[in-house]
């Protein structure tokens, strides 16, 4: 159990691992999450599931490495296994009942992007990708969007891959070309939900977002993965992680995200340093 | 030995408030067996055992105290274990003096005979002489599935394994214990002592599985079809209240669960040694006057904050917490403001906690739980300045089961709804402990596990 099967490393930051996991892979849906924790000592820490494989059993995580868990994850390799590996938890997408939709990942929420468009597509939706990276060294999935979608468009903040610009100029020129979507799903970082989720409000198109925020249990128990939207507080791992992006309080989200910065830097540092010491050794 | 007629209990040692209150040892390091004698010689041993009636699984006090005196700790032991499976946690957690302690003869002039510490003696005792003979169990190849390894499903589960049954436990997290685990901190129950605890239900031929979140990973419903008969669902309350108040969303307030599953269950306060951390101020307030507030004002003061406060709506007779842990938070520095209510989190333009806006409350007619109701006082409105806000006051049982078990009848504020053999609205299905009756006390819900464990096993057999 809890297997690494399969380990891509997709660019300096991000990493692709397949465990096995066969309990969770076979009710596991787009928009779910699962918690792992490395070993005795290690956060528990929430990963969206990237795809799933009922028949093989086994669960993708697509991360990036910015904190002490995912630096030490991705030190592992095929063959190895992690202590803790439960899900799938929160509320899986609803994905029925749409014509045409704009699925747009920024950065790592590619990852994420990804199965909901593989899932529409599956169910009849024509489905337009939207992906932003920073350059193109950091462009992830591109093959795997396009096979699941009609139309996949990937841009980069410095225009190194030739497509310049933020994914919401991109949306905003499909929209105003005239393409009808009747759902917008953006997931990534919050500063990109909050301005696809501005752009969509303009247009009156219902929007998406997937939140990712600090929390334990991934049950409902600790409260500390709580948002606000639509002036209530909710907590991403039960009652989300999806929610209405035009309801959601993104300020308040971004600005909660920097509780444990400090202690995160601390502990990449810690880790470095240990690193470094067994180097010398 | 003749009877020992002082009016006071034997002391039992502690470390020094200030000297405790920096590290996460235990406060009180129990009894010696000369300690144990002594105040097991203050039993009178009545005839017609009034502490017992007190007590919410009938541990036959007076007999096992009797043994004590007798210096047959083994015997003492065997006389606890017969209807309580977690001796060495209840001598520590339960509330006596509104059990056991409380019916005590002694008590009506003096002190009650210290039943917790005497029952801890024992249980510690026998643990570290590893005195405990193994009974021989007839399995009968009937499986139970067990929802929650806290004090309700550890205490069904070990029943129903000395009963014959193949029991599995399935928990959520990704260790066995629940609350004595995640939320009673190391200094009020070592963590070692839940894990001994948890080795005997092992030996029983329980069987854990962590990392399953009943209602997600697998259904019930799906678990029949593995070919289990019964179940017993022990999910405690694990959904954390709020107040709603304004800016109960800033930066540096937890919820009592976030903050004590981050240090006890998770070890932040071994951070960087353990990855998790914890962030805390110099000043600290815990709003609630249960013992999880204790437990979170306590552990506050341990990680260093110079400050701590415990904010509580009404008076210090009302406070639902252990006499024993209100003491020692004194003890140990905790600043009491009573009869005070938070009506805001106030906070700085970066999303981090800069205060706490209270009122002064009093006292008005008593409400439906006996107590006297709180009301604010006009223009009383006082601010303190702090970094962290812990909120402790109460949690409802978590709706991830009933969501996903069709049938499954429950209260409008969630608790399960059970009859009192513990016996859910479907067939095969019991339930129990903070999960049916709201947030309190881990006796109570392993008296309640006890009860479903008996009614399994009826139900099963006779099917």
């Amino acid at each position: 159990m809890n297997r690494i099967v399969r380990k891509k490393v997709l660019n300096e930051q991000v990493v692709l691992m397949e465990i096995d996991a066969p309990r969770i892979a076979k009710k596991a849906e787009p928009g779910q999450f699962i918690i792992f924790r490395i070993d005795e000592q290690g956060e528990r820490i929430p990963l969206t599931i990237a795809d799933y494989d009922r028949e093989k059993g086994t669960v993708t995580i697509i991360f990036q490495i910015v904190g002490e868990s995912t630096m030490r994850l991705s030190e592992l390799n095929e063959g190895d296994t992690i202590l803790d590996f439960v899900g799938p938890l929160g509320v899986a997408s609803h994905l029925e009942g749409y014509k045409k939709v704009a699925v747009i990942g920024g950065g790592l929420g590619t990852a994420i992007a990804y199965p909901q468009a593989k899932k529409l597509t599956a169910l009849g939706a024509e489905v337009h990708m939207i992906t932003g990276f920073r350059n193109k060294e950091l462009i992830i999935l591109e093959e795997e969007c396009k096979k699941v979608s009609a139309k996949a468009i990937v841009a980069t903040d410095d225009g190194s891959n030739g497509t310049k610009g933020f994914v919401t100029d991109v949306l905003k020129k499909l929209i105003e070309e005239g393409n009808q979507y009747d759902l917008v799903i953006a997931i990534g970082p919050l500063v990109m939900m909050k301005f696809v989720s501005q752009l969509t409000k303009e247009y009156g198109i219902k929007t998406i977002v997937s939140m990712n925020p600090i929390m334990i249990d991934g049950t409902g128990m600790c409260g500390g993965c709580r948002v606000t939207v639509g002036g209530k507080t909710k907590f991403a791992c039960v009652d989300g992680p999806d929610f209405d992006g035009h309801e959601v309080d993104f300020d308040q989200a971004i600005l909660r995200q920097q509780t444990f910065k400090k202690y995160e830097q601390q502990a990449v540092q810690n880790h470095k340093c240990r690193l470094e010491g067994m180097a010398d050794a | 030995m003749p009877k020992n007629m002082s009016l006071k209990k034997v002391p039992i040692p502690e470390q020094a408030p200030e000297v405790r209150n920096k590290n996460f040892e235990e406060v009180a390091t129990g009894y010696t067996k000369e300690m144990a004698l002594e105040e097991a010689n203050r039993c009178l041993n009545c005839k017609n055992k009034p502490c017992m009636q007190g007590c919410p699984v009938q541990v036959h006090i007076p007999e096992f105290i009797e043994a004590i005196t007798e210096q047959n700790f083994e015997k003492a032991y065997a006389i606890i274990k017969k209807t309580s499976s977690l001796p060495a946690v209840c001598g520590r957690v339960c509330p006596q003096e509104s059990q056991c302690e409380k019916y005590c003869v002694r008590g009506i002039k003096g002190e009650a005979v210290a039943i917790g510490r005497l029952e801890r003696f024992v249980a510690d005792y026998c643990m570290n002489n590893n005195t405990e003979e193994k009974i021989n169990i007839q399995k009968n190849g009937r499986k139970v599935a067990v929802l929650g390894a806290g004090p309700a499903g550890l205490t069904c589960a070990g029943d129903l394994a000395k009963a014959g049954f193949s029991v599995t436990v399935f928990e959520a997290f990704h260790k066995a214990g629940g609350v004595l685990v995640y939320g009673i901190p190391e200094f009020r129950l070592p963590k070692s002592i839940v894990q001994k605890e948890i080795d005997g239900l092992k030996e029983l031929g329980v069987e854990i599985q962590t990392n399953m979140v009943v209602g997600k990973t697998v259904s019930i419903d799906e678990l029949r079809e593995e070919g289990y008969e019964a179940f017993f669902i022990g999910t405690g309350a694990g959904l954390p209240a709020f107040m709603n108040i304004p800016g109960e969303n800033l930066n540096g307030v937890y919820s009592a669960n976030e903050f004590l599953t981050r240090i006890n269950l998770m070890k932040a306060y071994q951070f960087p040694k353990y990855d998790t951390p914890v962030y805390l101020g110099k000043r600290v307030a815990v709003v609630g006057g249960g013992n999880v507030a204790m437990d979170a004002a306590r552990c506050a003061k341990r990680l260093g904050a110079e400050e701590v406060y415990i904010i509580y709506r009404r008076g210090e007779e009302e406070m639902p917490a252990r006499l024993e842990e209100i003491h020692h938070a004194k003890e140990e520095g905790i600043i009491f403001k009573l009869l005070t209510n938070p009506v805001e989190v106030l906070g700085d333009d970066k999303g981090w906690v800069t205060g706490i806006r209270c009122v002064k409350m009093e006292l008005g007619e008593p409400d439906a739980s006996g107590r006297r109701r709180p009301q604010p006082k006009e223009n009383s409105e006082f601010d303190i300045a702090l970094e962290n806000v812990i909120i402790a006051i109460g949690q409802t049982p978590n709706p991830l089961i009933k969501s996903t078990t069709e049938g499954l009848e429950t209260q409008k504020w969630g608790g399960i709804i059970t009859n009192e053999a513990g016996k859910t609205s479907l067939d095969g299905v019991y339930a129990g402990g903070d999960a049916v009756t709201g947030a309190a006390t881990v006796i109570l819900a392993m008296g309640a596990g006890k009860t479903a464990a008996k009614s399994i096993a009826d139900y099963l057999l006779k099917k």
